[in-house]
């Protein structure tokens, strides 16, 4: 574990958001097994500690762009349970208002700019974002999360380039969990995927994506630093997903061995780790650490049962939000 | 005669064709162990090995131009894209470099090239996993384009592109995989540009692409039961388009519906519905209809979402106003 800070309600807080994550997770699972959710997931559920290390240095001003595996950015970055339960089953109170589902799923209150489900869609979004901050005169920094079948994309090479020639405030964040579906990472990726990052001059780390306090404070330090106009920085979170590439991908003894998987589990769980060191060093006893699971079980359980009854959105917004209205005002010349 | 499956069916063209052409391979993102998420290319890599089953990192782009390259130079490539949505990805390749080469060269560089993709929403699979594209590579000179409706049409209209010696877009409903066809064991091809009449009827023309048929297939049962009989014709490939079936069929029948799954609008049926304007205007007792998908991005929610594209019923529907007259919207 990285050392100490003596901050108990920040260490609370990122114990509460990877529960939390992984919370949600469940029950998504279980919301597909039992055939009441629409479609396919992608979970997150053993990369809990990248998503709330990294959101937990930012502030509601400072931007996120996120993945097909997006519940767990977004939960790290300030949602609510109903709203997310909601958009999961395509209900009119989801955060997209159903339009999205798991895939793009994002509670833009808190900046987060979406889920994508184009692997690498969102790398020219996070640094656009980060453009603007710096025309803008604006301090907030953006954080781009990519998995690491994404750096296969030239789209991050051409990003990436810009970003470093006009020193953009935007971290790109790699989650290296080992796998881009169902081939290893080694097999689709040549030489050291930070190695191409400082090809372009930019600063790249490597972490442990299992340490939450690690990532926490390697992303303090990035931010703050991004903030000033020294970005941008390259950071590759070495994790593991635990589920397959997605709820539906069961049998994958094919490509991934049960051995490893139970070692993840079993040895490098960021929830259970960090339970411990909390534990440790007396900031939380176990009791304390279930009481908030439990908690935070009964209001997940809530949550689904209000968005299993909540209602679908009337089919009269099918054709609602495909522009979006420009006021005519604007259009007078002279206006 | 067998039954199969639609998945089963690509599957065995392109194991045919690998097997009778060497200079065939296959490219794309978990293309071999995996077979691709809807397995439908399971166990070729068993039987022609990796160098011929190729899987490639998440570079559409890259591995799009890479097969390009390979098919000017005397390979026959057939590249998977997961999902047509991936289409924008690899625009650039495909439009610019694999559809003008041979024109460009005046005729002497040919990109004997096969893309295999997809299309088809109601899969709950959201706006960037729903999409029906093909109008967008029907529109560009140079590429030809099939639309297999049944495990039949998919593996003869696969072995045919396989063999052609140009870029081909083959788009496969992707709810369509486990559909079962009868498939002869013999082998066969089906030739591009011939349209398949599935039911012959008499009073009104449904001019139907891909899982469309089917649509049109079960309005036409309901529809005969109220004693209107329906055409049933699939044109198979869109480029080359069979236009006299289409227009032989418009003039004995005098009204037509066109039905796809692309967006309506700038679209496939508009294209369809434009030729037989002009060329059996005289035959036709009501406009041509066209049924596209709604002009919006594919909804998440089941609730929207099925109310995106045509149905049996809305076909059903229209095909009872032509008949009644109720579309003629007379100045
Ligand atoms: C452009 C594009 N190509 C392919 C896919 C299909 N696909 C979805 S997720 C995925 C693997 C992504 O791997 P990685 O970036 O490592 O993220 P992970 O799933 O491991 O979180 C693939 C190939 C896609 N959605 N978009
Ligand atoms: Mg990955």
């Amino acid at each position: 574990m990285a050392d100490t800070k003596t901050n108990t309600e920040d260490f609370m807080r990122m114990y509460r958001q990877m529960v939390r994550i992984r919370v949600f997770e469940d029950n998504a699972n279980q919301l597909y097994l039992s055939a009441k959710m629409p479609g396919l997931t992608h979970m997150y559920s053993g990369e809990e500690a990248v998503a709330v290390g990294i959101c937990e240095a930012l502030t509601d001003d400072d931007r996120i762009t996120s993945t097909h595996r997006g519940h767990g950015h977004c939960v790290a970055k300030g949602a609510d349970y109903k709203q997310m339960f909601c958009e999961l089953l395509g209900k009119e109170e989801g955060y997209c208002r159903g339009k999205g589902g798991s895939m793009h799923i994002a509670d833009q209150s808190h900046g987060n700019l979406g889920a994508n489900a184009i692997v690498g869609g969102s790398m020219g979004i996070a640094t656009g974002s980060a453009l603007r901050a710096k025309l803008q005169g604006s301090d907030d920094v953006t954080v781009c999360f990519f998995g690491d079948g994404a750096t296969a994309q030239g789209l991050l090479y051409e990003v990436m380039n810009m970003a470093a020639l006009w020193q953009l405030p935007v971290i790109y964040a790699c989650e290296n969990n080992g796998y881009s579906e169902y081939t290893k990472t080694e097999e689709i990726a040549a030489g050291s995927i930070t190695a191409r990052a400082e090809a372009f001059g930019i600063e790249a780390f490597t972490v442990d994506g299992q340490d939450v306090l690690a990532v926490n404070d390697l992303s303090q330090k990035l931010v703050a630093r991004a903030r000033k106009g020294e970005g941008p920085f390259f950071v590759e979170l070495m994790t593991y997903r635990y589920h397959g590439h997605h709820v539906g991908d069961i049998n994958r003894d094919y490509y991934r061995e049960k051995e490893e998987e139970a070692i993840w589990k079993e040895q490098r769980d960021p929830i259970v780790n960090f339970g411990k060191w909390l534990s440790e060093e007396g900031i939380a006893s176990a009791e304390d650490l279930k009481a908030m699971e439990d908690e935070i079980r009964a209001e997940a359980k809530a949550a689904v049962d209000y968005a299993l009854s909540a209602k679908y959105p009337d089919e009269s917004e099918v054709d609602m939000h495909v522009f979006a209205p420009t006021d005519p005002a604007t259009l007078r010349p002279g206006a | 005669m067998r039954h199969i499956t639609l998945s089963q069916a690509v599957n065995e063209a392109i194991a045919e064709e690998m097997r009778r052409d060497l200079t065939t391979f296959l490219i794309g993102e978990d293309v071999a162990e995996a077979g691709t998420p809807f397995k439908v290319l399971a166990g070729l890599v068993e039987e022609f090995g990796p160098e011929r089953v190729i899987d490639t990192p998440i570079a559409e782009p890259g591995f799009m131009g890479i097969a390009v390259g390979a098919a000017l130079t005397g390979s026959r490539p057939i590249v998977d894209l997961m999902f047509g949505d991936f289409l924008y990805l690899i625009m650039d390749q495909l439009c610019n470099q694999a559809a003008k080469a041979y024109y460009m060269s005046g005729g002497k560089l040919n990109v004997p090239l096969v893309l295999r993709t997809n299309l088809g929403a109601t899969r709950r699979s959201a706006a960037q996993h729903s999409q029906s594209l093909h109008a967008l590579v029907a529109h560009i000179p140079g590429l030809k384009v099939a639309m297999p409706s049944s495990a039949y049409e998919a593996k003869g209209l696969m072995k045919t592109a396989i063999r052609d010696n140009n870029p081909v877009v083959i788009l496969e409903d992707k709810l369509m995989y486990n559909d079962k066809a009868p498939v002869p064991e013999e082998e066969y091809l089906i030739p591009f540009g011939e349209a398949h009449v599935k039911r012959a009827g008499t009073d009104i023309t449904l001019i139907a692409t891909s899982s469309m048929v089917q649509v049109c297939e079960a309005a036409a049962e309901t529809l005969a039961a109220e004693g209107i009989s329906a055409e049933v014709i699939d044109p198979r490939t869109l480029v080359p388009l069979d236009e006299a079936t289409l227009i032989e069929s418009a003039k004995k029948t005098s009204r037509v519906i066109v039905v796809d799954e692309g967006h309506q609008s700038y679209g496939i049926t508009g294209e369809i519905a434009g030729r037989i304007n002009e060329k059996a205007f005289y035959h036709l007792d009501a406009p041509v209809l066209r049924m596209g998908a709604m002009d919006v991005p594919v909804p998440f929610s089941p609730a929207l979402e099925d109310i995106t594209v045509p149905t049996p019923e809305g076909v059903t529907e229209n095909a009872r106003k032509l008949m009644s007259g109720e579309m003629i919207h007379a100045a």
